[in-house]
């Protein structure tokens, strides 16, 4: 590989920052503004997804349960700032005089608010990785295995109205660490924090993907046996890469919050990841800015086409994954060396025929 | 009453539903890799094909023993279609076969919106199933037994199929070894073809099934796909004794946290029990025996 | 891997040097730093000076909730298209902007926003779930907007920005109740789908029945998207209720309806009231629902001067469903309350409409009666009428109140409401 290709993609993130962070506010209304704070948000979780699914093989059909851990987090925490000392409004209800449930009790402090955002997704998704991975579940398997975790934390919130708001979520928030939301300054500054924190992302995996780990992660995505008889431990990198990507997911959570105002099981169950899944694919799984930017496609698509014909863009999002996956599997981003006539990344998926079958039976 | 009795009754009658669906994923997953997320949206099609066959014939009492029938044919003459437009391009990228799949079921879910009323649509229950058995002093609703005898025709029938004929005989030497089976001169592609049409009709027989137990409308289907799939997961892949094993377990489990506890936390409960027992065993409970390396 | 692990260290550390300044240096007003609320919102940019007046119609018309909603936003078209041919709202024609909700809560909330600054929308109408309402809540309150909910829901919520033209708890739960103690009800069961309106309303359920000497014998709430109703059926024939209170929605109902039929039981041992099954449901549930009952305030099979034209117009509709219910006539009543309102006001201004309506002046001669408008809470009047399907699953009205029940969502009314709760309840309410 040359060193062109790392370089123009860094002059890349740099423009795309440039344009984010300086461009975007100056052009774009509030509302716009504030909508592309919420693709940036999905787009933070799709580039986690890409790094999984589009490097590592691993189709993570279960982010949302990521992106609550995350949302939730700083959901609880904007919620007691709103509430001052006392206990939430909805709590009262169901149970007038008990106390704050203890686990919310922490998240009164910023800092462990903050440090719950970046950790919880990393005990949970180490925990749940490890288990899968040292047992080798893959392919559909570890699909839909996801998935109906996501399905289950969805049901779990929703049944548990008191804790957690239920279904209607939570909701309303007055302030974000101190400002007050309803500031048009303090919400470009909510945005710029996600664009930036976007941007960190993008450059996070540019420097992974150009990285001895990130060669590992394709090599154990096309031959996961042959890595491990070189020695390597697949379920090691596999699992750095599905840490990441729920990292990734929990900072997009903890972001949305803020910036949609409201966050409830919906955004957590089958349909938000399958939403953000579309996203990815539609840009490009395996390369740099294909997920964020298919994300962010997406999110405009729902905004814009939805309103204009609302029927028709559910046969849109359905008429995307047929058409990309069955025509275009590397995404809208191979469509640009074809242009270019660019070499080929290591990290694109190999020719469908010569693919490594992903499901295998898994040996006990 | 004994407090066991309705739990593992009911649950045993839910496992049967839960069974019907996964049937056919077990079928077209199992034997041919294809995780099809618009089976959900077939058995759909089957319940408003249960609704149609009702506005012609009036009375309940024949018209569902004739939906039966027609339902499978329509479901698996859509599932053929799907499998001779889309799905015959992809059967070496099982994953994407998912993705796919999931973008057939968002068509199928707002056409089946805008085509029916958005309420639903009644299915009239035959009047010989209204009525209670009475078993240990519970009255089980007969509605129940005919789910269990039902499904249990369907497995006896796919597996006496699957081992008696010569098309069966096809399908078990292309899931043992499918470059093997295509050496020997089977067509493959006319097998693939029958086991998709086979699946997919037998999601239209569950979906008979579940326009009697539930509402018949455009949202039906997506409440069936996860647990189907996670009862062919735990049953094993392409393992016909496996599924039927653990749709019993996860209907039973179902029922009885649902009984004994609240109806979300059973689901949450059911759910995690089918995770963990997977993490434990992720080959199912019953294996193919091969020497591939994976 | 440590040159690895050293560049990306530096390049973390760069990453958040970088996101904190620019945090710092977009900072705004902080909290204590003066009040927030409506002096902030920006000022208002509908345009009055045309011959039509820009409405926003937002409901969820595709995914799950589009089989309820569908019905909503087709009437509150029938609405839009009678007043404009009545001459529009102040001589200016309805000019209205539909939306969809897509059963997606952020969404309610990113739509209406765009619904009021982009498109300048003098007033929005629409929603259904209380999640839905809760997520336009805070969006129409920073803007100084205004919200029509037409849908009957758990009370216990006020907005000066938003009109709630459905039955607050006190107009459907409490009249249900009343109808179940004339009836001599002694053992009740509740059952209900798991989310916000069954929890509450049988929280308030439960502090009544207590006051009325009903005892509770069990509480049954299975997910909304969960048809199967089979177990919880048997746990209800266990308890041996004289009465089931039904606060399922949606197609779940379907499956309750059905295990309960096949269970053995009827209408006439073990009747059922619902509050969430109208003349646009009932069909779905087959001739197993003949014979039960229903709490609301508007069937169709009510005898009012105002009910015929109604019906007849919606029969007529190209989008019609056929039959009229409730939720329908509740989002019906609220565009005809929104003209009412500003012609009262003799201006489209939010501050000036919520003025007129602080009047208590406002009615409207709606197809369950003339209604009038509580200025304070933004609720409207409304009978309680308690129906009976029969077999067009249409409603006999069995049961009335002897009067339009005043709208009292905090239930400061009723002694039975602890006080204490209420007192946090309207705290946390602003």
């Amino acid at each position: 590989m040359t060193k062109l290709k790392p370089r123009l993609s860094l002059i890349g993130i740099g423009v795309f920052a440039v344009l984010l962070l300086v461009v975007a506010p100056l052009v774009l209304t509030d509302h716009w503004l504030s909508n592309l704070g919420k693709y940036c948000c999905w787009a933070i979780a799709a580039v986690g997804i890409g790094l999984a699914w589009g490097r590592g093989g691993m189709l993570v059909m279960g982010q949302g349960v990521f992106f609550a851990l995350g949302a939730y987090s700083m959901a609880m925490h904007l919620t007691l700032e709103t509430a001052g000392a006392g206990v939430p409004g909805f709590m009262v209800l169901y149970d007038p005089l008990a106390p704050l449930p203890a686990f919310w009790e922490p998240f009164r402090s910023a800092a462990f608010t903050l440090l719950a955002i970046v950790l919880l997704p990393v005990i949970v998704a180490g925990l749940l990785g490890y288990a899968l991975f040292k047992r080798r579940v893959k392919g559909a398997y570890f699909a839909i295995l996801s998935q109906a975790l996501a399905v289950a934390l969805a049901t779990l919130i929703s049944s548990t109205i008191r804790e957690t708001g239920g279904d209607t979520g939570l909701s309303d928030f007055k302030y974000f660490f101190g400002f007050v939301l309803e500031d048009p300054a303090n919400r470009v500054m909510v945005y710029l924090i996600a664009a930036a924190l976007l941007v960190v992302c993008l450059l996070v995996v540019w420097q992974l993907y150009r990285s001895r780990f990130g060669e590992l992660l394709v090599a154990t995505r096309d031959a996961e046996e042959r890595v491990r008889f070189l020695g390597y431990d697949p379920a090691t990198v596999k699992l750095v890469a599905f840490v990441l990507a729920a990292l990734m997911a929990s900072i997009g959570g903890a972001m949305f919050v803020p910036i949609v105002g409201i966050i409830t099981p919906a955004e957590i169950g089958a349909a938000a990841s399958i939403l953000m899944i579309a996203g990815v694919a539609f840009g490009g799984r395996a390369s740099l800015f294909g997920p964020a930017l298919g994300a962010m496609a997406v999110g405009w698509g729902q905004s814009s086409l939805g309103s204009a014909w609302p029927e028709g863009w559910t046969y849109i999002v359905g008429l995307l994954f047929i058409v990309v996956i069955l025509f275009l599997p590397k995404g809208l981003s191979s469509l640009l060396p074809r242009f270019t006539a660019a070499r080929r990344s290591p990290g694109e998926q190999p020719a469908a025929g010569t693919a490594a079958p992903e499901l295998e039976a898994v040996q006990s | 009453m004994n407090a066991l009795v309705p739990p593992l009754l009911n649950g045993t009658a839910q496992g049967a539903l839960l069974l019907l669906a996964a049937l056919g994923l077990s079928l077209t997953f199992g034997q041919m890799g294809v995780i099809n997320m618009a089976h959900g949206e077939f058995l759909m099609i089957g319940a408003f094909t249960a609704y149609l066959v009702q506005q012609v014939i009036d009375s309940s009492d024949l018209s569902i023993p004739v939906a039966l029938p027609v339902a499978f044919v329509v479901a698996g003459l859509l599932g053929l279609l799907l499998e001779v437009s889309i799905i015959r391009w992809m059967y070496r990228r099982p994953l994407d076969t998912l993705l796919v799949t999931i973008g057939v079921s968002l068509i199928l879910q707002q056409a089946a919106l805008q085509t029916f009323p958005a309420q639903g649509v009644p299915v009239k229950q035959p009047g010989w199933l209204d009525g209670q058995l009475t078993i240990l002093g519970y009255s089980w609703p007969l509605r129940q037994s005919f789910t269990i005898v039902l499904a249990a025709a369907c497995v006896a029938i796919l597996s006496a199929w699957l081992k008696y004929t010569s098309f069966g005989r096809r399908i078990r030497a292309t899931v043992q070894n499918r470059d093997l089976a295509e050496t020997a001169g089977i067509s493959t592609r006319t097998v693939d073809r029958l086991t998709f049409f086979v699946g997919s009709g037998l999601a239209g027989v569950a979906g008979v099934a579940a326009s009697l137990i539930g509402g018949t409308n455009s949202q039906m289907g997506a409440q069936y796909i996860i647990p189907a799939f996670l009862v062919v997961a735990a049953g094993g892949i392409g393992q016909l004794k496996g599924t039927v094993i653990a749709a019993w377990a996860v209907g039973v489990a179902l029922s009885c946290f649902a009984y004994w506890t609240t109806g979300s936390l059973a689901q949450v409960l059911a759910l995690i029990l089918v995770i963990v027992f997977l993490q434990v065993r992720p080959q199912g409970l019953f294996t193919v025996r091969t020497r591939s390396l994976a | 891997m440590s040159t690895f692990s050293r560049r990306l260290r530096t390049l973390v550390a760069t990453g958040t040097i970088v996101t904190v300044a620019l945090a710092l240096a977009g900072c705004g007003a902080r909290a204590g730093d003066g009040t927030p609320g409506a002096e902030s919102a920006a000022p208002s940019c509908v345009d009055t000076s045309g011959d039509t007046i820009k409405l926003g119609f937002l409901n969820s018309l595709t995914g799950g909730m589009a089989i309820s909603e569908k019905t909503v936003s087709n009437v509150l078209h029938m609405a839009a298209d009678e007043i404009n041919a009545g001459g529009g709202i102040l001589g200016k024609k309805i000019k209205y902007i539909q939306e969809d909700g897509a059963t997606d809560w952020p969404t309610f909330a990113e739509k209406a926003e765009k619904l009021l600054t982009q498109d300048c929308v003098a007033a929005i109408f629409g929603g259904w779930t209380s999640s839905s309402r809760k997520a336009v809540k805070p969006v129409v309150e920073k803007h100084n907007g205004l919200f029509f909910y037409p849908v009957q829901y758990e009370g216990l919520e006020s907005s000066p920005n938003i009109y709630y033209t459905g039955a607050t708890t006190n107009q459907q739960i409490i009249p249900a109740m009343d109808f179940l103690a004339s009836k001599g009800v002694k053992r009740l069961f509740l059952a209900g789908s798991d989310y916000v309106f069954p929890r509450t309303a049988n929280a308030i359920i439960k502090l009544y029945a207590a006051k009325l000497g009903i005892q509770i014998v069990g509480e049954e709430y299975v997910p909304l998207d969960k048809d199967d109703w089979t177990t919880q059926v048997a746990k209800i024939v266990a308890a041996k209720p004289d009465f089931i209170f039904n606060t399922i929605n949606g197609s779940s109902n379907v499956g309750f309806i059905k295990a309960y039929y096949d269970a053995g039981l009827t209408a006439a041992t073990t009747p059922i009231i619902s509050v969430s099954i109208a003349e646009e449901e009932a069909p779905a549930m087959g001739h197993e629902i003949t014979g039960q009952y229903a709490s609301w305030n508007y069937f169709e099979s009510l005898k009012t001067d105002t009910n015929p034209k109604f019906i007849k117009s919606w029969k007529a509709y190209p989008n019609s469903s056929g039959v009229t219910s409730d939720p329908m006539e509740a989002a019906y009543i609220s565009l005809y309350l929104y003209k009412a309102l500003v012609e009262a006001a003799g201006s489209f201004d939010v501050d000036a409409v919520n003025a007129a309506a602080k009047k208590n002046t406002i009615t409207f001669a709606a197809p369950e009666g003339t209604v009038t408008l509580d200025g304070e809470n933004h609720h409207i009047s409304k009978p309680g009428h308690i129906g009976r399907i029969n077999a067009n699953n249409q409603f006999d009205i069995v049961w009335s109140s002897d009067k339009f029940i005043a709208p009292d969502p905090f239930l400061k009314g009723y002694d039975w409401f602890p006080a204490n709760v209420r007192d946090q309840l309207v705290k946390a309410a602003g």
